[in-house]
């Protein structure tokens, strides 16, 4: 089983590195983009457990370390 | 006065900052983070600049959990004075020890220079020797020093007096240079025992080197 971690800044927190994304993408001429934000994907293979059990694990693990969310969020994705 | 340096793999400012300490006339002790105590009969703790465990993941974030954070997290909450320089204060935020976060600049650059600082409130152990609004000339050298903290958070930094110093311009005007909130460039706690700040006062110690606003920074903890 693995644990797909997805970390960013929440909205209204601003994002640099996404904003110089931004502004590169428009000068490449592509139009229209309304926001880009970038973050971090962590990928945790996890040994035999429920997906219950593994949501729970990872939920921990994502508040204690892998986000800082005094400015970031997460969202936890399980596949098999 | 006795002064422990904490020292994670990866940090690089321990010696600049038991120079400067020496200099004043005090004790030093670097102690290595794997260590669970700290040395006895110590009157402040620094955590110092570098780039802790390669600032993976985010700066500071895993520095935070080494054995010795207990100790200084417990020195800290008893009343025990700690200063986090740069790297450090990326830490001491990360560990919960002080309010806020620090992100990427905003202009993505590491920014390597002499920088203008404000001191804002002097009512405290670390910049008491000073008058609000003195400007000082010391370095800053990171890639993680635009702080950021909520609306509700920076109301409560202004009404307790814990924004400790601005970046300003060489006239004494706001100037974020790194994009952080109110141009802040160093904050206490709440109950003025714990100091971070982004820029280098260990850098700083002598004419020759461009400034010794620094070492009279320092100076600040000597009771």
């Amino acid at each position: 089983m693995k644990a797909i971690v997805n970390v960013y800044l929440k909205q209204g927190v601003l994002d640099p590195q996404g904003k110089a994304a931004h502004h590169a993408l428009e000068s490449l001429g592509f139009h229209s983009i309304e926001d880009v934000r970038i973050g971090k994907q962590i990928v945790i293979k996890l040994g035999n457990m429920s997906k219950e059990e593994a949501i729970t694990k990872v939920k921990e693990m994502s508040e204690t370390l892998l986000a800082n969310t005094v400015i970031e969020d997460y969202d936890i994705e399980i596949v098999q | 006065m006795k002064v422990a340096v904490l020292r994670f793999p990866g940090t690089n400012c321990e010696f600049d900052t038991e120079y400067a300490f020496k200099k004043l006339g005090h004790d030093v002790a670097i102690v290595w983070h794997n260590d669970t105590a700290l040395p006895d009969g110590i009157d402040l703790v620094v955590v110092p600049g570098g780039f802790s465990y390669g600032d993976y993941l985010r700066s500071g974030s895993i520095a935070r959990f080494a054995p010795v954070m207990k100790a200084v997290s417990q020195y800290a909450n008893n009343g025990g004075k700690v200063l986090g320089i740069c790297n450090g204060f990326q830490i001491l935020t990360e560990a919960g020890l002080l309010p806020g976060a620090l992100k990427r600049n905003t202009n993505l650059h590491f920014i390597s220079k002499y920088q203008h600082l404000r001191v804002t409130n002097t009512d405290n152990a670390f910049l008491n020797k000073f008058q609000a609004g003195d400007i000082l000339y010391v370095p800053i050298a990171h890639a993680d020093g635009n702080y950021y903290i909520d609306d509700a958070g920076l109301k409560e930094l202004k009404a307790n007096g814990q924004i400790l110093l601005q970046y300003v311009d060489s006239d004494g005007n706001i100037d974020s240079i790194n994009g952080s909130v109110e141009a802040i460039a160093g904050i206490c706690n709440k109950e003025k025992n714990v100091f971070g700040l982004m820029p280098h006062p260990e850098r700083a110690i002598e004419d020759i080197l461009g400034s010794d606003d620094g070492i009279n920074m320092l100076q600040g903890f000597v009771s």
